[in-house]
């Protein structure tokens, strides 16, 4: 019983760490209509960012901190230089520049930081475990990365649909053109709106930096969960990509746990060590599939504009 | 069908007669090196003629290609793992495995159109390149080594280089030339009308997946053959094969030659290993100009390398 | 009375809130030119979607030559015999004429699984699309890349594809639209030969070609038919008047 808790605690965590990372893809297709495979990039980028600026600075929240706005403003200075420039163009070539700049970011990280990778260390007030209910103990880390994402994600909620500035971004995803008219520097939003995404996923890249080793190649195989909860969700919808997200990082976080064990009740024991790995790691994409076969647009698509 | 002297023919022709002459090239040069180039360069240009089959004339942008590599390799090394070594046996076996996967994965994906195929085709590689990661009997994440090359009954012996090389070669002519009769049939007519309008392509009475659906699966099945051949090539198969940069190589070898046309993914794969080679060997590092060339070519050579020898052909 | 060609029957379709198609009926004989007109907004695309296929009703039938095509798809009503233009040109632009209405042929000659041979050399369906090119007057532009093509010659390709189905019914979405004077003349000519030959269902903003060429006309306002009956009895009906009278500008306006 507590294990089972425990892991849909993890599920929880990981669901809400890939909304972080598909909140920022779903956000840069919806308004500047962008396919930003380079997404994955980031989240390594605030990984390495935090690594060396936690060791440098010596404290954990000032080197967090830094990295957070280190990747803002890689975002917009990698929007201002090469993104803005793909806007209105056909997704293909969004695919392949974007992919050039994966190619790009991964070798720049091995030129800096070498090809070893990272540990960004935790300091000892989040390393200790947390007793949540009598008997059950979590580790406070893993907690806090729930907490820290599930404010991100009210915030981000908040933002969009309730202030002024989400108002322009929702407007500019249905309006470019009106947008534009109203003599709101639409430039200056989708550069900013580019950096928040940024932000995100550097903030869910560090966030798993301590749990897992900060490496080249660390964001591309979570990019790839990210469209697998974008096409769950249906694009360009902030609320199906949570929705998506934590359902996502629950299938996957629990099948890995439990799947083995159920195997080995119904197949002998070797046929199910052979299978269990294949199929918790096909798990995700069959639930996919099965997505596609039943609502071909998503689980919660955008509500009609 | 008229051979009109221009620009693109002319290439073609060149790039034919280049490809016929390489290994007499090597010879005398004694450059052996350039042979093992060319036939990783034929087999990829194979794999990227495949592609251009569902993305240049279908306008099915498949980001997931790369899992025909792999499961036609995976055919191959399991066979002779499991000691069937006869490619009579292995060969139609990763057709045959590269036409189902492509069936199934092709019926999912295509009830979906832009930026959701892109993601999805690249999502069921990932699955695919997963499970060949589980394969704990055939090598796991380290792959599987192939200690005996396919073996024809005699009639070919793929350890020699130059034979080898002319039978890449002649997989990759004869995939051009059925793609060229494909093109310019009622099937390839129904394909690109598809892709230039697919609403009117229902209106006048074409069921558009069904189409769709079986070219999705020739040009899976042809890049199985190159999945077969490759493995042969490297003698080894391992789950990186089918990793979506792979995907993604084959995906800008296509553009950057020339999308929906017949000899630019040849082009393109000739130029893009060629840099990659050229790159690698002036520093390790050579993806950081790899990268940003790829920016640039996107944001300004519009068309590919075919787009720049001039308009339309038969090329 | 014989069966009509093409049957509608209490069809409802609704876009959130908004019910585009009202509880419509409608019925299209063999052999009439019908008409339906109404002002912007009245759900006549919609309508013509519905009967093509493209979209699918929320309640209702319709039936076609004798079956329910309800729930078909779009490729099986063409398969039927229903062809349609479309309101905004929508060819195969990096085609020629002729191949665009070489396809057409193709697609109601068989499947089209055939892998290997020249499709452009196959006399039939080349010969089946000059002959109708030539009915609509682009013979003389049959190697012509589509977007080389003018509009007007365009809309005239529209018509020459949907012939090339070999369609028991045209359904026809504003043909004239974006046409100028000579053109829309021409254009009306053309429809005066093709009724001879077949059912056709027009929609159509020129009501001096409509009034001119339909044996019925339907008056679509909000989703529904508010009256149908010859020209005559459409031109006195006050209730049309009501609803045309806001709408004046549009009427009178159309076909500079």
């Amino acid at each position: 019983m507590l294990l089972v808790a425990e892991q849909l605690l993890n599920g929880l965590q990981f669901g809400l760490l890939l909304f972080l990372l598909a909140a920022g893809l779903t956000l840069v297709f919806g308004i500047m209509d962008l396919v930003n495979l380079a997404h994955g990039s980031l989240y390594m980028m605030g990984a390495y960012f935090a690594a060396s600026l936690v060791a440098w600075s010596g404290s954990y929240v000032i080197g967090v901190a830094l990295a957070l706005g280190a990747t803002f403003l890689l975002g917009v200075v990698l929007e201002f230089v090469a993104l803005r420039h793909l806007y209105g163009r056909d997704h293909l070539d969004h695919v392949l520049a974007t992919f050039g700049l994966i190619l790009f970011f991964n070798d720049a990280v091995r030129l800096i930081w070498g090809p070893e990778g990272l540990s960004l260390p935790l300091p000892a007030w989040l390393s200790a475990p947390i007793q949540i209910v009598p008997g059950f103990f979590y580790p406070s880390y893993r907690l806090a990365i729930i907490v820290v994402a599930l404010a991100v994600a009210l915030m981000l909620y908040w933002v969009v649909m309730r202030t002024r500035i989400g108002m322009l971004i929702r407007a500019g995803a249905s309006n470019r053109e009106m947008i534009g008219a109203l003599g709101i520097n639409i430039k200056l939003l989708y550069t900013l709106v580019f950096g928040l995404g940024a932000a995100l996923a550097g903030l869910a890249g560090l966030m798993q930096a301590p749990i897992l080793t900060v490496q080249i190649g660390m964001g591309e195989n979570i990019l790839i969960l990210a469209f697998v909860i974008i096409v769950i969700g249906g694009i360009g919808s902030i609320r199906g990509a949570f929705l998506a997200a934590i359902f996502v990082g629950m299938i996957d976080t629990l099948g890995r746990a439990f799947l083995p064990e159920l195997l080995r009740k119904m197949l002998s024991s070797a046929a199910a060590s052979t299978a269990a790995p294949a199929i918790s790691s096909m798990l995700i994409y069959l639930v996919m599939a099965i997505v596609l076969v039943v609502r071909p647009e998503g689980l919660f698509p955008a509500s009609k504009r | 069908m008229s051979f009109a002297f221009n620009a693109r023919n002319a290439a073609a022709a060149l790039l034919v007669a280049g490809l016929l002459l390489l290994p007499l090239y090597s010879s005398l040069s004694g450059n052996v090196f350039v042979l093992t180039l060319f036939t990783r360069i034929v087999i990829f240009a194979l794999a990227a003629v495949s592609l251009n089959l569902i993305m240049g004339y279908g306008g099915m942008m498949s980001f997931g290609h790369a899992a025909y590599l792999g499961i036609g390799g995976y055919a191959v090394g399991i066979l002779a793992f499991e000691g069937i070594g006869s490619g009579f046996i292995q060969w139609p076996v990763a057709l045959l495995a590269s036409a189902l996967y492509a069936l199934v994965i092709g019926a999912l994906s295509l009830r979906t159109r832009g930026v959701y195929f892109i993601m999805i085709t690249l999502a069921f590689a990932q699955m695919a390149y997963y499970v060949a990661s589980s394969l704990a009997r055939y090598g796991g994440d380290d792959g599987l080594t192939i200690y005996k090359r396919s073996n024809f009954a005699g009639l070919i012996n793929l350890s020699s280089r130059v034979p080898f090389y002319y039978l890449c070669l002649a997989c990759l002519f004869g995939g051009i030339y059925l793609i060229w009769r494909i093109v310019n049939s009622r099937f390839g007519l129904v394909v690109q009308g598809l892709r230039s309008n697919e609403a009117r392509m229902q209106a006048i009475g074409f069921p558009a997946t069904r189409y769709r659906l079986v070219c999705f699966v020739i040009a899976g099945t042809m890049c199985g053959l190159a999945g077969a051949l490759l493995a042969n090539n490297t003698d080894f198969v391992s789950p990186a094969a089918m990793y979506w940069t792979r995907s993604g190589d084959l995906m800008v070898m296509v553009i950057l030659g020339g999308m929906g046309t017949l000899f630019g993914p040849v082009i393109g794969a000739i130029a893009y290993l060629v840099l990659e080679d050229v790159l690698s060997r002036c520093t390790e590092y050579w993806a950081l100009i790899m990268g940003p060339l790829l920016l640039l070519i996107v944001l300004f050579g519009r068309g590919g390398i075919m787009g720049l020898l001039g308009r339309r052909g038969d090329g | 009375m014989a069966e009509p060609l093409l049957g509608v029957e209490n069809l409802v379709r609704r876009f959130g809130g908004i019910t585009a198609t009202d509880n419509l009926s409608l019925e299209v004989a063999k052999g009439e030119l019908h008409a339906i007109i109404g002002p912007n907004g009245a759900g006549k695309t919609t309508l013509i979607s519905q009967l093509t296929g493209q979209l699918s009703p929320d309640s209702g039938t319709i039936r076609f030559a004798g079956r329910d095509v309800t729930r078909l798809p779009a490729w099986r009503r063409s398969a039927l015999g229903l062809a349609r233009s479309f309101q905004i040109t929508s060819l195969l632009p990096d085609f020629t004429a002729a191949d665009n209405v070489a396809l057409a042929a193709q697609a109601h000659d068989g499947h089209s699984f055939y892998f290997w041979g020249n499709a452009r050399k196959e006399k039939h369906l080349r010969e089946a699309a000059h002959a109708a090119l030539g009915r609509v007057g682009l013979g003389h532009r049959a190697d012509t890349v589509v977007s080389k093509l003018s509009h007007g010659e365009q809309r005239e390709l529209e018509l020459a594809v949907a012939l090339a189905t070999g369609p028991q019914l045209l359904l026809l979405d504003e043909p004239m639209a974006g046409l100028g004077v000579a053109e829309s003349a021409r254009m009306v000519q053309l429809l005066q030969e093709l009724r001879r030959e077949f059912t056709i269902v027009l929609v159509e903003h020129d009501m001096e070609a409509v009034f001119a060429l339909a044996d019925r006309i339907s008056v679509l306002v909000y989703g529904r038919v508010i009256a149908c009956g010859a020209p005559d009895a459409i031109r006195a009906n006050d209730e049309v008047k009501r609803a045309y009278l806001g709408e004046q500008h549009a009427v009178v306006g159309h076909g500079r």
